[in-house]
């Protein structure tokens, strides 16, 4: 059981490998010729305009933690649904008050307006 | 030839003997084995990426009334191969101005986190290189992981046009990613085991297949799966015409490849995932397994296909409020339609 996860660690080393591999073996074959116009961060051919990092939407961190409950939620339900026929009409009924509760959030978070974009 | 799991089964026994025969413990004997397998799978993941960026070159222009590529080899077969032979000469430009170990790290990332999904997709009879007890589960995090090479991209770039497109992309995959599991677990409800395994082969009957109790689930999966893979409609995070290649605006050769390669590779994926938790795997009459599997993958790559030479891109605030606003609450009415379903039936 635990040896199946070999698989998975050989895998992500060999992942790892194969990537390195192919850019040791660009290396090796691709011209490097920087000036420094070449390194300049692309901007539509302007000059850049102060950093990258630069402010963004708040939304986005909005939506990162309403995936964080969600998620959650689903990694809850996975074990409910593998046992689900064997556990018959209590668990049904039990998940139904889970997922309503979860849902009332999602209609408190539309109706404050989080999901609006803008 | 066709029967390709009697030869897999044939070799990794003379492997395993050889390996015996020079007196390594067990353990070693393993981990050899699985870097043969691993190393199949990459050269298989390798060749299918080559394949599907011709088929899509090709389909595409068939859709626009255009030839595609025609030159190199019959019928631009080889126009792939000639593509990667060029990015692997081009000069491989890192900006001043991005944070490089960062920047080094995020395709890798994203490729491994592409590659290792295979480690349970069941090709075939016998052709699937571990068959995990938790199968369903590992693939649906470990695609999840792509998200993060991705957001390392756009924020390491120092770019704008990929710190927007690196957001959006985070923003999209994690907001799909929950209607994506919700409706597996609609089909995990009927299978009753995580393991792909013996899902394919609770399927072996067509009428059997989980298509069939879970044709809105399906719906669902193929609309977040489609997100998931930053196919269009659901391109934002790359988005050509406003943020120049999103993420990958910076990166340049080899290391734009690998994001190249991850791309297809998890459209291949979602396919694959498809085929297994809804269309029987590899199950099908006359033609061997593998044939099976990979003539049903090739139909879904098609639709994908199809998706993106035919519908336009959504906006970002149509984008998040269909996931949220729509497909979660129908995610969540397949899952009691189905569980008042399997208690009714």
């Amino acid at each position: 059981m635990v040896s199946d996860y070999a698989a998975v660690a050989v895998f992500l080393l060999l992942g790892i490998g194969f990537v390195l591999f192919n850019f040791f073996l660009a290396r090796l074959l691709r011209p490097s010729d920087p000036t420094p116009i070449k390194l300049s961060t692309y901007e539509c051919g302007e000059t850049p305009v102060g950093s990258g990092w630069i402010q963004f939407n708040v939304r986005f961190y909005i939506f990162a933690l309403m995936f964080v409950i969600f998620d959650v939620e689903t990694v809850f339900l996975f074990p409910w649904a593998i046992a689900y026929q064997s556990l018959g009409l209590f668990a049904f009924i039990e998940m139904l008050i889970f997922i309503a509760i979860l849902l009332y959030g999602l209609v408190y978070a539309w109706r404050k307006g989080l999901l609006r974009w803008y | 030839m066709l029967e390709l799991d009697k030869l897999v089964k044939i070799v990794g026994d003379a492997i395993d003997a050889g390996i015996r025969a020079l007196g390594l413990g067990s353990a070693w004997v393993m981990v050899i084995q699985l870097a043969i397998a691993g190393l199949v799978v990459v050269a298989f993941a390798a060749v299918m990426v080559l394949f599907l960026v011709w088929l899509e070159r090709k389909i595409s222009a068939r859709m626009q009334n255009r030839l595609g590529p025609t030159r190199v080899g019959p019928a631009g077969t080889i126009q792939t191969i000639a593509d990667a032979l060029k990015l692997l000469q081009k000069e491989d430009i890192t900006p001043k101005a991005v944070d490089r170990g960062v920047y080094f790290w995020a395709p890798i990332i994203t490729f491994v986190a592409a590659l290792a999904v295979y480690v349970t997709i069941p090709f075939g009879e016998g052709l699937i290189v571990r068959d995990l007890n938790i199968g369903v589960l590992y693939i649906l995090s470990i695609t999840t992981f792509t998200v993060i090479g991705l957001l390392m991209a756009g924020w390491s770039s120092n770019n704008k046009y990929s710190l927007l497109g690196g957001f959006r992309s985070a923003a999209q995959v994690v907001s799909y990613e929950v209607p994506l599991a919700l409706s597996v677990i609609g089909v995990i409800m009927f299978t009753q085991t995580l393991s792909m395994l013996e899902i394919v082969e609770q399927q072996e009957k067509f009428h059997q297949w989980y298509i069939w109790r879970q044709p809105l689930g399906f719906l669902i999966f193929l609309i977040a799966g489609t997100a998931e893979a930053n196919r269009t409609p659901f391109d934002l995070p790359e988005a050509d015409s406003e943020l120049v290649a999103g993420f990958v605006t910076e990166y340049s050769g080899m290391k734009f490849a690998m994001f190249f390669l991850a791309e297809f590779l998890n459209m291949f994926t979602l396919a694959a995932v498809a085929t297994t938790l809804y269309f029987g795997g590899w199950n099908g009459p006359i033609l061997p397994s593998w044939m099976w599997f990979i003539a049903k993958c090739m139909v879904g790559v098609f639709i994908l296909m199809w998706f993106r030479w035919t519908y336009p891109r959504l906006r970002v605030d149509q984008l998040m409020g269909f996931a949220w606003k729509t497909l979660i609450p129908l995610a969540f009415i397949n899952l009691i339609l189905t569980g008042v379903g399997i208690h009714l039936f």
